[in-house]
Formats: C-alpha cells, sequence, structure tokens
C-alpha cells in the first residue's frame, strides 16, 4: 500500500513540473510589463474560453534571448521593429494567417508595408510611439527642446536615462549628428564616450526602464528619457510634466505582435491578435497604457482629443526627423555591448 | 544560438559527471550501511542531482567552450579583458581597434569583481560589529526581552527579500518617507539614494540576520560556570569576555562571515534598485551577460570563477573552523 502510495505521489510530482499551456484551450502571451488593460484580457478569456498565460518582459534584448532559448513557450510576443527583422532572419517567426485577422483590415496605411516586415507576413502593428524628454516643468529654467540638455550638468544627479543598449546609445548618437543604425565604430565609441563623461559627471540619476514613469508622477527627478506613452500617462496623473520629442531628432518605433513558428498554440494567437485589433479593444488599451495605436477605426473613435495631442500623434514633421531602429546583427551587437557595459561600468 | 546546441564530447562530459556523483553516492550508502537512511536520502538526492550537480556541469561546459561548442579559453580571456570580443569583431571587419583608439584593456569585468569584494567585505564587517553586540545582548539571560528581539529579527524575513528592498527604495528617495520627515522639521533633504552607500545599507539590511543567528547560537549555547568561573578567579568582566566567552563563540563569528560574504559578493537586483543601476555588482555583471547581451559562455566563465572564488574562501575559512562548529548551514 505504501508502495503504491508513494508511487502514485511521484508521479502527481513529475506531472506537476511539466510545463504549462499543453491544453488546448490557452495562448502563453509574453508583453512589455505594463504594456496592455487588464480588463481587455478578462473580456477575451470570457468570450473564447481560452486562457492567457501572461508573462512579462523589460527590453526588447532581455526577451530575445527568452524566445531564442525557449522558442515553443510563447505563442504571442510583442517585438519591436527591429527585432521583428532580426527574429524573421533567423526564421524564428510563423507567417501570418491574415484570414483569421480581419481586424487588421483597420492599421494605419504608413504602417501597413513596415521596412522591418516588407512583405507584410509575420506582424500586425500593435502599438507605436517616440522616445523624448520628461520634464518637470516647474523645475526647469529654459524650453526643453534638444537631448543637449542630457548631457550638460544644469540638471546635475536629476536625470533619468533609460536602461536599454538601443535607446541610450541611440540618443547620444542622435545628438552627435550620427545615424542611430550606425556601424562606425568610431561614432559608436564617441556616443560611449558622452555617456561615460555623463555618468562620471554625476548627471545621472538612476538607469531604469518601468520605474521612472511613476518616479517622474511622484517628482523624484527633473527628468527622464522616456517612451512618448510613460510619457502620456505621468502627464495625465501630474500636469506640471511635459513631453518633448528633441529637435536633433529621435526614434519612432513600432511593437508588432508576432507569432513564434514553434508556437503550440497558433490558432490562439491569431485569435487574439485579432481580438487586440478590433476597434473598441484597441481603445480600451490605448485608454490605458497612452500610446498611440495604429487602428485607424480606433482613432475615429478616439476622436479630437487623441487627435489634438501631439504626444499621442505626433506631428508628420517630427516623425520624419526621427529613424527607426535597424536590426543590428548579433556580430555586431557584441561591440554595442562593449561599449554599453563600458558606460554602465563606468565610475 | 544557444538552443543547448551540445556536441556528442559535451554529453560524455556530462555523462562522467553524472557517473563520478553516483559512484560517490553508492559509496557513501554502502559505508553507511543503514539501508533505511539511505533509502529517505535518495529524493534529496535526485533533487541535487537535477538542479545542483547538472546545472553546474552545464556551467563547467559552456565555460570552456565557443559558440559553435568546441573547446576554447577565450571566454576566461574575456574575463581580463573585456573588450576582447568588441575587438575580436572590429578586426574581422577589417578595422584596427588600436588605430580607432578602442585597442585598450577592457576593466569592466575585473573592476566589477573587485568592487563586489570591495563591497562584500565592507558588508561583512558592518554586520560583524552591528551583529555581535546584537548577539550579545539577545544570549544575555538576565536581558528579558532577549527572546522578543530574536523574533524581531526573524519576522522580516518571513517576508521575500525583493520586497524588503523595495520598501527601502520608498524610505530612501529624494521624495521619500524619511525625506519627507526631515523637510517638514525644517532641514534640508539627504541624498539617500542612488549610490553606493544605499545598497551597502540594503546588503547590511538583508544579510544582517546571517550573521546574528550563528554567533547567537554558540554564545547561547555555551557554558555558563565558564564565565562564572573566570569571575571567580578574579577576572574583571572584560577579561572574562575577552579571554573566555569571546573565543569560544569564535565558530559562530566564522560561519557568521561565511554566511554574509558569501551572499555579498553575489548580490544582484539591491544595486539596481537601491543603487539606481549606477553601481553594477559582479552578479548583476553575470546576469546582463546571460539575459541581455546573450554571451552564454562569458557569462558561465564569469560566474566559474565567481564559483572558484567563494570555494577558495570557504576553504580558507574551514581552517579555522574545521568542525563546522558555529551552527554553520553549509
Amino acid at each position: 500500500m505504501k508502495k503504491i502510495l508513494s508511487f502514485v505521489l511521484c508521479a502527481l510530482l513529475v506531472v506537476s513540473f511539466l510545463p504549462q499551456g499543453y491544453a488546448e484551450g490557452t495562448v502563453n502571451v509574453f508583453n512589455w510589463e505594463d504594456y496592455i488593460d487588464p480588463d481587455a484580457l478578462k473580456i477575451f478569456e470570457q468570450e473564447t474560453d481560452i486562457k492567457v498565460n501572461y508573462m512579462n518582459f523589460t527590453t526588447n534584448e532581455d526577451m530575445m534571448v527568452q524566445v531564442r532559448t525557449n522558442p515553443s513557450a510563447f505563442d504571442l510576443i510583442f517585438p519591436s521593429d527591429y527585432v521583428i527583422e532580426r527574429l524573421i532572419v533567423e526564421d524564428l517567426l510563423m507567417e501570418l494567417d491574415f484570414s483569421q485577422i480581419p481586424n487588421a483590415e483597420g492599421t494605419l496605411d504608413w504602417l501597413e508595408n513596415p521596412s522591418y516586415d516588407p512583405d507584410h507576413k509575420y506582424s500586425v502593428p500593435y502599438m507605436w510611439g517616440t522616445v523624448g524628454i520628461l520634464y518637470d516643468t516647474t523645475r526647469v529654467k529654459e524650453p526643453i527642446d534638444s537631448w543637449k540638455v542630457l548631457f550638460e550638468d544644469t540638471y546635475k544627479g536629476e536625470i533619468f536615462m533609460l536602461d536599454s543598449i538601443r535607446d541610450s546609445l541611440g540618443l547620444a548618437l542622435k545628438y552627435l549628428g550620427y545615424s542611430m543604425n550606425t556601424r562606425d565604430p568610431l561614432e559608436l565609441n564617441a556616443a560611449k564616450d558622452l555617456l561615460v563623461k555623463q555618468k562620471q559627471d554625476g548627471i545621472v540619476k538612476a538607469y531604469q526602464v518601468d520605474e521612472t514613469k511613476d518616479k517622474m508622477v511622484a517628482g523624484e527627478a527633473i527628468m527622464g528619457v522616456v517612451w512618448s506613452g510613460d510619457a502620456q500617462y505621468a502627464i495625465n496623473l501630474n500636469e506640471d510634466l511635459a513631453y518633448v520629442v528633441p529637435k536633433e531628432g529621435s526614434n519612432v518605433w513600432v511593437d508588432g505582435m508576432v507569432i513564434p513558428s514553434a508556437a503550440r498554440n497558433p490558432e490562439n494567437a491569431h485569435a487574439l491578435i485579432n481580438f487586440l485589433s478590433r476597434p473598441d479593444i484597441a481603445v480600451m488599451n490605448q485608454e490605458y497604457i497612452q500610446y498611440s495605436t495604429p487602428s485607424e477605426p480606433a482613432i475615429e473613435i478616439l476622436g479630437e482629443e487623441y487627435l489634438n495631442n501631439e504626444n499621442l500623434n505626433p506631428s508628420q514633421e517630427t516623425i520624419d526627423n526621427a529613424e527607426f531602429f535597424y536590426d543590428i546583427p548579433p556580430e555586431f551587437m557584441t561591440i554595442y555591448n562593449a561599449l554599453w557595459s563600458q558606460v554602465k561600468n563606468a565610475r | 544560438m544557444n538552443n543547448l546546441s551540445i556536441p556528442s564530447w559535451g554529453f560524455w562530459l556530462m555523462g562522467i559527471g553524472f557517473g563520478l556523483f553516483v559512484a560517490m553516492l553508492v559509496h557513501t550508502i554502502r559505508r553507511n550501511r543503514g539501508m533505511k537512511r539511505s533509502f529517505y536520502a535518495w529524493p534529496y538526492t535526485l533533487w541535487m542531482v537535477v538542479f545542483t550537480v547538472l546545472p553546474l556541469v552545464l556551467i563547467a561546459y559552456y565555460a570552456f567552450t565557443d559558440k559553435a561548442g568546441q573547446f576554447t579559453l577565450e571566454n576566461f580571456a574575456n574575463f581580463w579583458d573585456s573588450n576582447r570580443g568588441m575587438k575580436t569583431q572590429l578586426i574581422a571587419q577589417g578595422f584596427d581597434p588600436e588605430a580607432l583608439g578602442m585597442g585598450a584593456r577592457g576593466t569592466v569585468n575585473v573592476g566589477t569583481l573587485i568592487y563586489s569584494l570591495w563591497m562584500a567585505f565592507l558588508c561583512t564587517g558592518i554586520s560583524l560589529l552591528l551583529g555581535y553586540p546584537a548577539a550579545l545582548i539577545m544570549a544575555d539571560r538576565e536581558f528579558k526581552l532577549g527572546a522578543t528581539i530574536v523574533v524581531l529579527f526573524i519576522i522580516p524575513m518571513w517576508m521575500n527579500f525583493l520586497l524588503r528592498t523595495i520598501a527601502w527604495m520608498s524610505l530612501l528617495e529624494d521624495n521619500g518617507l524619511i525625506n519627507t520627515l526631515l523637510q517638514s522639521l525644517g532641514f534640508a533633504k539627504l541624498k539617500l539614494m542612488y549610490n553606493s552607500q544605499a545598497v551597502l545599507l540594503g546588503m547590511v539590511y538583508n544579510y544582517l540576520p546571517f550573521m546574528v543567528f550563528p554567533i547567537y547560537n554558540s554564545l547561547n549555547r555555551q557554558d555558563r560556570r565558564l564565565s562564572e568561573a573566570a569571575m571567580d578567579l578574579g577576572a574583571n568582566k572584560w577579561t572574562t569576555f575577552w579571554r573566555v566567552i569571546f573565543p569560544i563563540s569564535m565558530p559562530g563569528i566564522v560561519s557568521g562571515i561565511t554566511m554574509v560574504f558569501m551572499p555579498s559578493v553575489t548580490t544582484f537586483f539591491i544595486p539596481r534598485v537601491l543603487g539606481g543601476g549606477n553601481t553594477e555588482m559582479f552578479g548583476d555583471l553575470i546576469e546582463r551577460t546571460f539575459l541581455t547581451a546573450d554571451d552564454w559562455n562569458v557569462g558561465s566563465a564569469l560566474s566559474l570563477i565567481m564559483m572558484v572564488l567563494i570555494l577558495f574562501s570557504l576553504g580558507l575559512l574551514r581552517k579555522v573552523d574545521p568542525e563546522g562548529e558555529g551552527g554553520s548551514l553549509i
């Protein structure tokens, strides 16, 4: 009897270790931190009876490591443009069946055939936005319109930087007048030197990603480098804050919804993409996370207030002046990583 | 990429490691004879093999191979010169690192290790200075609140250390509790966070109980008659402490030092939360190498160096406390 019991217990133990998500009615979602209205997922579960296993990542680079290591763990991921490009190169994505995603019809024209997914086969845009400076209008002395302010000691010790390789090196490159996609070692090295000096001069308060928006609301620093949606989120909670995309130009990015080729529940993932592209749900998510929606019908619902908000709906001039990130192959990323490591460990 | 693409000799290596372990196990069981005891040891043994031994073997495997799975010592050279990978890449693209002014040795890895050791040293020292008197007071039979203090030390440990560290953040922030209080009392605000001191504070706070309890244990177990005898023979309080109580509590101190120093060196997360990511420690460096830079080979080499260093310091401490008398958990 005892033997049987212990055998059963062992079997149970083993079964409980088997990966979750094999079941028919689930979808394993890997998304950015704070990047969806949780109620939207609940509605999806109610409407479809598909259970959502929701997991978070903080930066594109972190996410990519997870997807490469364990490609079958996720059914739906939300990478940025340049990462989608890379995942396509590495043959890690599944071609989407657009007959299952009728709501993707409503995508804005300029996002229909993006450079990162030229034939528009692998991705449906989820949100888009810019990178800029969020600042406290009551504590700055002059109009903020340039990356320059991040590298001068006027606001020493009062600046949050993004703990994200491409964004931080990118804005330094832009300030120096180079492309954010440069592969010139000298330009990259100059950008690194600028960031090292910025840190050694004590200008940087902290390097962080998701914490910045709430800390800015609390008045913890005078300015921070943020993505546009985080900026709008913070402005909604603290009207002293303002957001600007610096005149030297910045980064315009798109986060898409893609399905890994090894996904176990592609059908359910398609259903979720279609659901998230539905105008009313796109509006719900836009209002919750405050990034710009790529859905034309959703913009119609959102109306004047959305269209007149420069943070959510940047002018054509701002977009033309900005760059998309393009894929940097892993070999060359070695150089990026080594330079960023020097910035993070400068004393 | 790193899809566990292990060539046949990698499996051989793992096989040999596993075989050695099983042999060790069989030896232990045979030596102990008592079949019953060894039977109950199996679940734990299985656990150890799957979650401790195999990962260790994997780390060793990655540390000595390159991305293609070929044997190499390059990862350790990379530890010494953190820019080595970058320079190799530049040369492969036809650049001359020296001519670009990018040829210098990268000091990131070694520098971070030294910084981590220094921080761990400070943390251990401060914990000892704070912890010994605390343990002494707690173990004093005439002090009625001793048991209460023991409980007070344990209660915060019921909560996850990540949460406790984040709680410190809301105390130390520029607009945090302490600064708000100072301001309302008319004092100037202090820069309490986003620096190494805050990281050190977080470390001492988190690791202090690991110093206090081993010392408390060894003090508590001491035979009181020894110090009474010393007093009877004319020693004053100070001499009694210095010549009797302190030497007997030495094993407790040694295991306290071990248990604080080890997690201190490998600290991560605390520098990111309380130091604002301005001061990376070796644990953060290893994490970033694995999770952001996607370089499992160099990451494993860094981990291996760290482990060897810890093993070395453990061995050193064993010399001082050969019996592990301080109630050490190791």
